[in-house]
């Protein structure tokens, strides 16, 4: 046993821990960029019905994200491919025992994109209208799931084991086949979890409000402004709630020696996700727009952070049954438990260091060619044109 | 229904699906930047009036596309959990840097094409649809390497149940896979015979149409372009096709002899047959070509399903080469690699405690029945057959195209030139579907050919997420938004279709970039 109690398994060296919680990482970055950024294409989405007095007004929003929500979609993509190369058996525990879940995620971003690429191609109220709606619903049922799910990561979700055939699966524990599912349907609906999925939604329509505060003008950015002081507010209330009640009620990476550790870093984290929230709020009324959007941004990174910080390192497992659910003698920590051979690690390593910063280049570059504020002189009324026509 | 008959359904369902999208967003946003890059070079306005209705025709495709494909990245995990686990150490990589490298390249780089039109210089803009098309090609790379590695499960070792990669050297092994190198080939070149009968059959029509309504010359010329481009494409294509295809075979004759037998219809050979001389079956019962199969394959390699299944039950699973010793230096693949017959064992004895064995052992269980290592005679004749025969039928339309509109000729509107309209776009469509139908029912009952077979990758099902209701209510929900998107995609394919060129005054002549006010020449 070395120094440091994360050892799990033995034979389990801390050279071989190190990818694996370099990867934990690398993935928390992944879900903090996917937050960040598609987290105001949801909020666009989900306004979509509610905002924009005319469909001009409405195009305004849709192209304001235009060229970016695929890009930002990626992130997700990469999360989940990077969870698989990283740990297979976490990727694969993770996305069989949520299931339903999962798949009303995947119903919400197939409706979504569909919408914002079919939206403009069909110049009548109906065909728009339905459109607005789906990309509403669609940006909706993700936000409000990967809420809920978040919550339940932070407060840890049952542990059970299920029987697989000796001969596959990572645990040979006692011969018994046993993996890792994340159990407790109903516990997925625990107020905190509800709390948690409220949150995301407002947030992330604050989010959406403030970046349309800050890509356009006139009377689109003006009804943004005013939607992001309203439900902004809301927001910042479910994310008092959200961190104190977290923090306090669960604590972060509990049964480790790290739980102290990790607690201080949650505290901090949480506690500056309230302050950037409040000041996005306050800096949104003051009419600094870039300013409300950074703080409006960090508050999603910081509050991410809080949950990965919980997460680390049980994965969302309720960490105080994990042996005995295993069939191990004493609980481990389940991150080295599910990760992949050091060769895969090593090689994936490799690859992220040379193309994570050329990606991050390029969408950069992305954001500074559309990097101006879009207003209804760039859009060309075609309703008009195609009711002139008919 | 078991859950895992929902669950391969499912499976083969979103995946035909995705793939009717795939082939045609490799090949139409080559085929744009090939559009765009000779505008850019000649500066000529048709080939620009092209780029931007196929580049539309692309874009309402890629939608698709991009919507259908994340549900790929999810469901192995979701319905394959523990296929997941088994193969993830190799598996897994190939999908992280498909996410890494080439789906962040493809997104980004679409977005600035799409909304770069008058921001970007005609030199960035043009880059950005050829990194966006490379993007679709480097995706194509990585999971085609992947279903390949399952097919041909090469650079692995098998530690404590599952699958680990060998080495750096195992990744090498991996991405030099054979199988992998002509699968690949075979698909980009089905691609380019996907897109290149799309852009046949659409330029075609219109131009026919055009001629008729008596319409402007520069349609004509445009048109004309446009179905020349589209028809040498689908026909180079189509030999290609041809070419890898039959490397492919002769490949899996190695790799998975039980596949192609059952391809070609060798379920049994007579003993009055002439082995040296194996005829090839065209239809069950009609036979041509005494000495076909051996010319094809290799004089030695023609053994039937009934052969195979024996030697799998006196050896257990075994590639050819083991057998006979032929296994030139000892590549990966070619040898069993390390553990894999330990896990042989750890499997003919779990089959052996459920129900089947991979040899009926009484002993440990009265009910016991062996393993059959064979994929269906029936789906794998027919599928060989279809893919083959319909995708011919659309390389039979491209050179049809070329011939009655040689010399600058314009047919005249009928029958003919209208069903040929409909069908062009469609073979290839369905050739493809029947290509990897083919592929996948052939690996049965394997879900890593030789290694894992299918019954064990199923999620496990203690919270009921994987009951068959559960299972069936979320196909039937698939299907539905699938069908649902595919008539709203139609419409609007048809629509612009419809539309045709756009408008002199919807083409720049100058670059626009710079004035902030100037309305976006392509927005949603």
């Amino acid at each position: 046993m070395s120094n440091l109690s994360l050892i799990a398994l033995e034979g389990t060296a801390w050279g071989d821990y190190k990818l694996a919680v370099l990867w934990f990482i690398l993935i928390g970055v992944l879900w903090v960029g996917f937050f960040f950024l598609e987290g105001f294409d949801f909020g666009v989405g989900m306004l979509l019905p509610f905002m924009g007095k005319n469909d001009v007004e409405k195009r305004v929003m849709v192209n304001a994200i235009g060229p970016h929500w695929d890009g930002n979609e990626v992130w997700l993509l990469t999360a989940g491919g990077a969870t698989f190369a990283a740990f297979a058996g976490w990727y694969a525990s993770l996305f069989s025992s949520l299931y339903l879940p999962l798949f009303l995620v995947l119903v919400g971003l197939i409706l979504r994109g569909v919408s914002f690429e079919y939206r403009g191609k069909q110049p009548t109220a109906t065909w728009r209208k339905s459109f607005d709606w789906m990309a509403a619903i669609g940006s909706f049922l993700p936000t409000l799931v990967l809420g809920v799910g978040f919550a339940n990561f932070l407060k840890g979700v049952v542990i059970t084991a299920a029987v697989v055939p000796e001969s596959i699966g990572m645990f040979q524990v006692g011969g018994a086949g046993l993996v890792p599912i994340y159990d407790g349907f109903w516990g997925l609906f625990h107020p905190y979890c509800l709390v948690g999925g409220l949150l995301f939604v407002t947030l992330f329509v604050t989010h959406g409000a403030l970046f349309l505060a800050v890509k356009t003008t006139g009377s689109v950015r003006d009804q943004a402004k005013a939607i992001a002081e309203k439900v902004g507010l809301v927001a910042l209330v479910l994310l008092l709630v959200f961190v104190v009640w977290g923090n306090i009620a669960y604590g972060a990476g509990r049964g480790t020696n790290l739980t102290s550790t990790m607690m201080v870093f949650a505290w901090i984290a949480g506690v500056l996700a309230i302050a950037t929230l409040a000041g996005a709020w306050y800096f949104n009324r003051a009419g600094r727009d870039g300013l409300a959007f950074l703080c409006g941004g960090l508050a999603v990174v910081t509050m991410i952070a809080t949950v990965l910080l919980h997460m680390f390192p049980n994965l969302g497992f309720d960490s105080s049954v994990v042996g005995q659910a295993l069939g191990l003698p004493s609980a481990p920590d389940v991150l080295p438990l599910l990760k992949n051979s050091q060769t895969t690690l090593t090689l994936m390593t490799y690859v992220a260091i040379v193309m994570t910063p050329i990606v991050i280049l390029y969408q950069i570059w992305t954001w500074w060619v559309f990097r101006r504020r879009i207003s209804t002189a760039n859009i060309v009324d075609d309703t008009k044109k195609a009711a002139r026509a008919a | 229904m078991s859950p895992e008959t929902v669950a391969r359904w499912q499976f083969g369902i979103t995946t035909v699906y995705h793939f009717l999208f795939v082939p045609l967003t490799i090949s139409l946003s080559l085929l744009t930047a090939v559009l765009q890059t000779l505008w850019t070079k000649s500066g000529n306005a048709a080939y620009l009036r092209l780029t931007k209705f196929f580049g539309k025709l692309f874009l309402i495709n890629f939608a698709m596309g991009v919507v259908t494909g994340i549900v790929q990245e999810f469901q192995f995990g979701m319905n394959w959990s523990e296929y997941s686990r088994f193969v993830g150490d190799i598996f897994g990589a190939p999908l992280a840097l498909e996410a890494l490298i080439a789906f962040f390249l493809e997104s980004t780089f679409l977005g600035l094409w799409i909304f770069g039109w008058g921001r970007l210089s005609k030199g960035k803009h043009l880059m950005a649809i050829w990194l966006g098309s490379v993007g679709t090609l480097i995706s194509s790379i990585f999971i085609i390497a992947a279903n390949a590695w399952m097919q041909n499960p090469v650079g692995a070792t098998y530690v404590n149940g599952h699958a680990e990669l060998n080495g750096f050297s195992g990744f090498l092994a991996v991405l030099t896979n054979p199988v992998f190198l002509t699968q690949w080939c075979h698909t980009i070149c089905a691609s380019g015979v996907t897109g290149g009968a799309f852009m046949t059959a659409i330029a075609l029509h219109k131009l026919i149409q055009t001629k008729k309504a008596d319409g402007p010359d520069k349609d004509l010329k445009a048109y004309g372009i446009g179905t020349k481009l589209g028809a040498w494409v689908l026909v180079v294509a189509g030999l290609g096709t041809v070419v890898t295809g039959d490397l492919l075979g002769k490949q899996m004759v190695q790799t998975q002899p039980a596949k192609m037998a059952a391809a070609e219809g060798l379920t049994t050979i007579a003993a009055d047959q002439d082995r040296e001389n194996m005829p090839f079956t065209i239809l069950p019962g009609v036979s041509v070509f005494p000495g076909f199969l051996n010319w094809l394959y290799g004089a030695d390699k023609i053994q039937s399903t009934e052969e195979l299944q024996a030697q799998f039950l006196a050896n257990g699973y075994r590639q050819q080469c083991w057998v006979d010793g032929d296994c030139g230096t000892g590549k990966d693949g070619s040898k069993p690699a390390d553990g894999q017959l330990t896990l042989q064992a750890e499997f003919a004895d779990g089959l052996n405690a459920m129900t089947t064995g991979y040899k009926a052992d009484a002993a440990v269980n009265p009910d016991a029945e062996d393993f059959n290592t064979i994929p269906s005679a029936t789906i794998e004749f027919w599928t060989f057959r279809l893919m083959i025969g319909i995708g011919l039928l659309a390389v039979l339309g491209g050179l049809l195209a070329l011939i009655v509109t040689w010399g600058g000729k314009v047919p005249k509107a009928g029958t003919i030139p209208s069903i040929m309209a409909v069908a062009l776009p469609v073979l290839p469509l369905v050739a493809n579907s029947f290509g990897w139908i083919f592929t996948e029912m052939g690996r049965q009952p394997w879900i890593v050919n030789g290694v894992l077979p299918t019954v064990y990758a199923i999620s496990p099902d203690p919270t009921l997420a994987h009951s068959t209701p559960i299972l069936l209510l979320t196909v039937v929900l698939y299907t539905v938004i699938y069908a649902a998107l595919a008539v709203v995609e139609v419409k609007l394919l048809l629509k612009y279709i419809k539309i045709g060129l756009p408008a002199d005054e919807d083409v720049p002549t100058v670059d626009l970039g710079g004035d902030p006010d100037a309305p976006l020449s392509f927005a949603y």
